[in-house]
């Protein structure tokens, strides 16, 4: 072991002293493998951002919970075509928190955009959601100060909202907001709550948000709207049999015949996740095509500059087995200045990649961050892409006769 | 008599396109242990192909090679590189040193081929330099140096393995007079030494200084006389 380590040391000097001879064309060489291994690197950060925050953000939808809708949250087909469904309703709501047996919680809410003031600051369309007592718990949100809605609220349908984080820091600054009163469109609410800090979701935040009850929504900003009825299942095992349920349920109320297809959709979590996973599936299998293609361009133009390496150090290759080299020491010598020279691409494409990522999440609402994996991937792609295009030209050069390298000047 | 090389019906016939060219015809050669010898003859005449063999280099198209009472004429590639890095030392018309690599690595070279450690290989190599008589000069670089010191780093090359025999192809051709006289001087005394040196030259004068020269013509051996 030790002996190989010496004689891959006492090779890397001979590769090293190499390079430097030519130092512009072994930098031009290694561009196609850098091209290939920052295109990988670059998109796994930026999947690897997106992990970190919309994976968890679709998270918090909570995996138990279902979600009926007029339009599906993905469709292959044209929206328009869900815009004559009728509208959920409250009734609907109601009749599905009596029966559905599999439902641990049933919220509706709704939502609408206004502007939002307090004293001399507005914040223009904010997203207010209207909704009832449990949503907190069927939609996973989180109290940071204060509390949320009590059934009592939610049924005088008073005039009390809770906060997202970023409204509360836009307005009240450092200021504590609890029973301060803004305006919401052109009525005066009460601030019961702040929501906990959630972050951004396709670089929308999700803490620009306030939270009424229902009733409000209907009574303030007018009542020809569609319902979200949340619903959150007692069983997370039994997601699809409560969905079937909760099919079963709607169709009765709307009283569907089973020949009429659903004019209601359902949502789940899932479905976000699917598209996700289908979203950066494809991004990822973009970028390995275009890192393998160019990693495959930059393998060939190493082995083209071995092979030219080759002959222009053929007297050297002659000098070498003269003196005793043999040849598995010369295919040695040449394979591990094509892996220096990959390994090298590597290692700037891999600095790039930080660069990179630093300017995407500076410049795109994005986050992006390097993951360890692609960077060890990064470099053992491209030590692998030196190792296999360099075994033709290093056996090419084993196998040249010494006698007539010694002749070439 | 103990034999160091002994050449028998050694024939090498090359195809040069559809033409076969009869290098040697049947060569029949004994040298003998710490004996000067020179090979002489005009180009084509196959003194070249002789020396390719003697070095290992190449393998006849037939007949028997003994080096050291060795078989070496069936010998593979990788085993000819290891008889050539253990027993021969070549002194090349053109040096052959590596033009990246100063005098010190030049040297080592053969010692880094037998697997000789760091440390080992520096003292061997420094002392092969020294007998030359350049260690003041062991951290230059080939083109730093004049046509004979240049030589004389090869010579301690083909020395620093402590090699069977040293073989030089035409060492002075590329000296002046003066050069090739020191150079010349070197191996008469690495003769006295003990060593055994062939030299291969096309020069009469280079040629009368060793102790036995042999003479090729057309692939055979016109000549073989003892010169002192």
């Amino acid at each position: 072991m030790t002996a190989f380590l010496i004689k891959l040391w006492e090779n890397i000097k001979i590769a090293l002293r190499a390079l430097m001879q030519s130092k512009m064309r072994s930098v031009l060489t290694t561009i196609g493998i850098v091209i290939g291994v920052l295109t990988v690197v670059s998109v796994a950060s930026i999947i690897e951002g997106l992990n970190r925050g919309i994976a968890g953000q679709i998270a918090t939808l909570g995996g138990n919970a279902l979600y009926v809708q007029k339009y599906p949250w993905v469709s292959m087909e044209d929206f328009s075509k869900f815009r004559n469904r009728p509208n959920l309703t409250l009734k609907e709501a109601d009749f599905i928190r009596e029966r559905m047996k599999s439902a641990e919680a049933v919220s509706p809410s709704t939502g609408t955009r206004q502007d939002v003031r307090y004293r001399n600051k507005t914040l223009n369309g904010i997203s207010v959601t209207g909704v009832s007592d449990r949503y907190d718990v069927v939609t996973g949100l989180v109290i940071e100060e204060g509390r949320f809605f009590s059934y009592s609220e939610i049924e005088r349908e008073k005039n009390n909202v809770v906060i997202g984080w970023e409204i509360k820091d836009k307005l009240f600054e450092n200021r504590n907001p609890i029973g301060e009163k803004i305006r919401i469109g052109t009525t005066t609410y009460t601030v019961i709550g702040i929501t906990e800090k959630r972050g951004n979701f396709l670089g929308e935040s999700l803490d620009a948000e306030v939270y009424v009850p229902l009733g409000t929504v209907f009574k303030n900003f007018g009542w020809h709207r569609s319902l979200t009825i949340a619903v959150k299942v007692n069983d997370p095992a039994k997601v699809e049999a409560a969905k079937d349920e909760l099919r079963f349920l709607m169709r009765t109320i709307r009283k569907l015949t089973p020949t009429e297809e659903d004019d209601f959709s359902i949502n789940q979590q899932e479905l976000l996740t699917e598209m996700y996973n289908k979203l950066t599936g494809g991004l990822y299998t973009a970028a390995f095509g275009i890192g393998t293609l160019s990693l495959l361009v930059g393998g060939i133009g190493i082995m083209n500059i071995m092979l030219v390496s080759v002959t222009e150090r053929r007297k050297e290759i002659g000098i070498r087995k003269a003196l005793g080299a043999k040849r598995k020491v010369i295919t040695f010598q040449f394979l591990v200045e094509s892996v220096i020279i990959c390994g090298v691409g590597g290692v700037i494409a891999i600095l790039l990649s930080f660069i990179v990522s630093i300017i995407i999440s500076k410049i795109t609402p994005f986050p992006s961050a390097v993951p360890a994996w692609s960077v060890f991937m990064g470099l053992g792609f491209s030590a692998l892409i030196g190792l296999f295009f360099g075994i033709y030209p290093a056996s090419k050069a084993a196998r040249l006769n010494p006698i007539e390298c010694l002749r070439y000047e | 008599m103990e034999s160091l090389i002994e050449l028998k019906d050694i024939v090498k016939t090359y195809k040069v396109g559809a033409e076969e060219v009869h290098a040697l015809r049947g060569v029949n050669l004994l040298i003998r242990p710490n004996e000067y010898i020179s090979i002489m003859g005009p180009s084509g005449s196959g003194k070249s192909t002789l020396m390719n063999i003697i070095g290992c280099l190449d393998t006849p198209t037939s007949g028997r090679y003994e080096l050291e009472n060795v078989p070496v004429h069936e010998m593979d590639d990788n085993q000819l590189a290891e008889i050539r890095n253990r027993k021969i030392g070549f002194v090349f018309q053109t040096f052959n040193l590596l033009p990246r690599a100063n005098a010190l690595h030049n040297v080592e070279l053969p010692l880094i081929y037998s697997g000789v450690p760091a440390a080992k290989r520096k003292i061997l190599a420094e002392a092969a330099i020294e007998r030359v008589g350049l260690s003041d000069r062991k951290n230059h670089k080939p083109n730093e140096l004049s046509g004979g010191q240049r030589q004389r780093v090869a010579i301690a090359r083909a020395l620093v393995n402590n090699p069977s025999l040293i073989l030089a192809d035409e060492p002075t051709g590329n000296l002046d007079s003066t050069t090739g006289e020191e150079i010349m001087q070197i191996f008469r005394s690495l003769h006295a030494a003990g060593n055994t040196v062939v030299l291969i030259t096309h020069e009469r004068e280079v040629a009368e200084q060793a102790n036995r020269i042999v003479h090729i013509r057309d692939g055979n051996i016109a000549e073989d006389i003892q010169n002192r």
